[in-house]
Parts: C-alpha cells; structure tokens; sequence
C-alpha cells in the first residue's frame, strides 16, 4: 500500500497504525470471524490462522441437533464455502495445535515444530468438555463438543440403545432431545431440580422438563452423579478398556446405560499457555478491550474479559458472543478504542420449543409473563432483578422477543447481572 | 448484490433485522427470517454484509 501524493491518504493513514502480519490461534466460529472482521474492516496485512483440527472452520450449534440427529450431512455444518475462504486471503493451518507462546516476540510455537510469529496474536481456543473421573477410554462414554465427537456419538445412537445424558444444561438437555427424536430411551440426570435451571429460572425450567417428560425422556434430577460403571477391558483385545454399563448416582443408584453422554460443562483450553505469562483464571485475563496483553488479544469462549457495564469480568459462552466480540477484537487490533459490552444472547430448540434469551435470568429473578401465554408454550417472559429487567426470554415467540431486547439494553448499564 | 437466504438453517435470532432492517424482516409466528428484497441497492449494501457476518446460523449469503 503506498501513501498518496497529498500524504493524507485515509487507507495509508490505517496502514501506519495496523499490524504487518495477525496469527489467530484457533479456528473455530470466534477465530473465523476475526480474520473475516479484519478484512471488513479494510486490513491488507498478512493472516495466519492455526487450527489443531483437520477441518475447515465448522459451527458448533448444530452439532448436537441437526448433525446428532442425521438431518444434516457434516458438510452443512461448514462456517463458509471453500470460495469464502480462499477469498479471505489467509493462510490456514490446520491440523496441528499450538503448544506455546512467547508473550513477549509473541511467536507460538506447534505441536508440529512450527513457530508462527505475528504483531498481532488472538487467542481462540474455545474450551474443552468436562470428563467424569473414572470413564477414560471406557467404550460407549461421549463428550460432546467437536464434530468428530458429534459423528462418533451419532454412530451410537441405534434407536434400541439405553442413553443417560450427564448434565442438564443447554447442552446436555439438546442431546437429550435430539436422542430422545431417534427412538432411543433416553435418561436426563443431573443435581438441579429441572433442565437448565441455572440459566432459565425454576419456571421456565418446569415448563422445559413437563415438556421432556410428555417427549418420553426419563428425568433423574436433585442427584449428583458420581461416576460410570463399566465392563472390564481385555487387554490386546477392541474390548480393552471396557465398556460402559451405567451410570452412578451419588447415592449409589445405577441407572443403566449402553451410551452416555457426559456435558457437565467445559474449561477454556488454556493448558498451552500456562509459560506465558498471561494472567489465566478460568479464561484468559483481558481488559475491556479484549487486551491480554500488548499486541495480544482473546476472543470467544477463551476470553474473560472486564464488562465495563457490569463492572466485572466475564467469560461467555455463546454463539453470537464469538462473532460479536471478533468484530470488537479485529476493530481494537485496527487502532479503535471501544470497551465490548454485550448483551448476552443465546437460544435452544428442544422438540418443538424455541427458546431465546436475551440478557441473563439470575437466582431468585421474578418472572413476568409479557406477551402470549405460558401454559400455551408461546411466551415472552421478562426478568426482573433488584429492580432492573436483567432479562428477556421467549418460548416460541422469536420475533416478538428480539423486539423485547430493548427492555435489558435499557436498564443494562446500572444492573448487577449474576451469571 | 443478490442475497440468499437458507431458511432451514435460521435460527430465529434475528441478528440480521438488527443489521439490516430494510432487507431483512422475521415471520410473526416462528421468527423464520423474511427476505423483503432480493437485490438491495447500494446503499444498503453494508449492513448486509454486516448481517452476513452477523448470523449465527450461517443462514444468509451475498452473490455479486
């Protein structure tokens, strides 16, 4: 890029300023949309994009429904045509994880041996599933969180086979679904009282358990599990290490199992920069503007980053948080100085339930019916906390909820959200 | 610019009626994205793209 005669060329007035060559570590949605903001916004400079799996850059939320449940070949699941990424100009790594990173050259190193040095670096590593003690290479235990993983646990799904989900999260109670649609006898257990309790309320919660409970799936909830029984493995043989027979309550109860499904949550994979000096506390540490340190950057689920509007750090988990605070991180790497401070958005379909939540529903929120009914399943419910609406949630009444968002984006910078 | 919409894989966020609300619209009763226009003109171009970039479920795309 040359400067213009007149010298006040805008184009080589942001060049002055951006980065001569950017590495994004990890690609999945959040490191994806960072070298597609970049490019949005005008950058020219080199792209690197490291990814430790083989695959093009692929979307998690369908994983546990349309791709769980066959309606979708992998494919489908596919973040961009192989045209869109060609078109970005950047150069794909894939296939090999990173293992290290030189805060101060900023340089990471590969499993592979390879050392990629950038003057920008974003981390991207997403988090990694939660395992239950004792169920390592026990055949017929799943987590759920890659699209292999989506493809080995759907290659289990045979309609006579006993599943137990592990965990009554979002995640946890999609799978329950999605399985309970192929024909399977399907067990949902977890220490709350009802599905996804901690991010929907006690009523709404209800309301999604007497909706699994008429589907067929079995609940087993207010036990926490205590692990996985299993078959004794054989040595040299494919049968080595077993296979799972059930689960164990914490009481003792087994429920029995040929399948589980364990999604008890997920840690940010940040094992790799435990030497860098970077400050990691569930997530890594970043300032408002998603700053980990100079020149170095975290976005999605990685990144705990400082909500100026909450006054505190946060780290989420969602789908439009990655795309969101890509665009925030590529327009900080480009000289914009701008805190990120979004509203929390995520939605869920189980059966015939479509759920968005916009903002967050603490403990103890009160719940306000605002628009259609509760008992019809076709609802918006607002959410209201110390005083201030934290959250607006709707069952079926996707439209009419989005134009009920106003109502957190109005009371959100004065409000305390609790997670 | 042409715009293509997937409507099986919408997910009802609605992202795209943010970005865009002069091409983009929701169906009232299961928030399926509505295309109003399938050539938006040049001015609109942008917050196209910003819904493209936008979409959660990777529902909409741009042909020149």
């Amino acid at each position: 890029m040359s400067v213009g005669n007149d010298g006040t060329d805008r184009v080589a007035e942001a060049s002055a300023t951006a980065p001569g060559r950017v590495l994004v570590v990890g690609a999945s949605a959040a490191g994806l949309a960072t070298v597609e903001a970049l490019r949005r916004k005008g950058y020219e400079g080199a792209i690197t994009v490291l990814g430790d799996e083989p695959h093009a850059p692929y979307d998690r939320p369908p994983l546990s429904k349309q791709v769980l449940s066959g309606a979708w070949e992998p494919g489908r699941a596919a973040l961009r045509t192989a045209a869109a990424l060609t078109a970005l100009d950047a150069a794909f790594v894939l296939g090999d994880a990173a293992v290290g990173l030189d805060t101060a050259t900023r340089t990471v190193r590969t499993r592979a041996g390879r050392e990629l040095t950038a003057d920008a670096v974003v981390i991207a590593t997403g988090v990694r599933p939660r395992t239950l003690p004792g169920s390592a290479g026990l055949w017929g235990v799943h987590v759920l969180r890659s699209l292999d993983d989506a493809l080995a646990l759907r290659a289990a799904l045979v309609p006579t086979a006993r599943l137990v989900v592990v965990g009554e999260g979002v995640l946890g109670s999609e799978i329950a679904a999605t399985a309970r649609t192929l024909g399977l006898d399907v067990t949902l257990a977890g220490p709350l009282d009802a599905p996804m309790a901690l991010q929907v309320g006690p009523v709404v919660s209800a309301a999604l358990a007497g909706l699994h409970r008429e589907n067929g799936v079995r609940l087993r909830f207010g036990a926490g599990v205590a692990g996985v029984t299993g078959t004794a493995g054989v040595a040299g043989t494919a049968g080595e290490h077993g296979r799972v027979t059930g689960v164990r309550l914490a009481g003792g109860e087994v429920l029995p199992a040929d399948v589980v499904v364990v999604a008890i949550g997920a840690v940010p994979a940040t094992e790799w920069l435990a030497d860098s000096g970077l400050g990691l506390d569930n997530g890594v540490v970043c300032d408002s503007r998603c700053r980990a340190a100079d020149g170095i950057y975290a976005v999605g689920d990685v990144a705990r980053f400082h909500h100026e509007h909450l006054g505190r750090a946060v780290r989420l988990e969602n789908r439009t948080n990655a795309t969101e605070q890509a665009a925030a991180v590529a327009g900080t790497i480009l000289g914009e100085d701008r805190p990120y401070v979004p509203v929390p958005y995520f939605w869920t379909d189980q059966f015939d339930a479509k759920l968005q939540i916009h903002g967050v529903i603490p403990a103890g929120a009160e719940i306000e019916v605002v628009e259609g009914d509760l008992a019809a399943r076709r609802f918006v419910a607002r959410f209201t906390h110390a005083g201030a609406v934290t959250g607006v949630l709707g069952w079926n009444m996707p439209k009419q909820t989005r134009l009920r968002r106003q109502d957190v984006v109005d009371a959100f910078p004065v409000t305390a959200l609790a997670h | 610019m042409k715009v293509v919409i997937e409507e099986d894989k919408c997910c009802a966020a609605g992202q795209c009626v943010a970005a865009a609300p002069d091409v983009f619209d929701q169906r009232d009763d299961d928030g399926i994205v509505v295309l109003l226009t399938v050539h938006p003109p040049d001015d609109l171009a942008e917050g196209v793209r910003d819904a493209v970039a936008m979409c959660p479920a990777v529902a909409i795309r741009v042909e020149q």
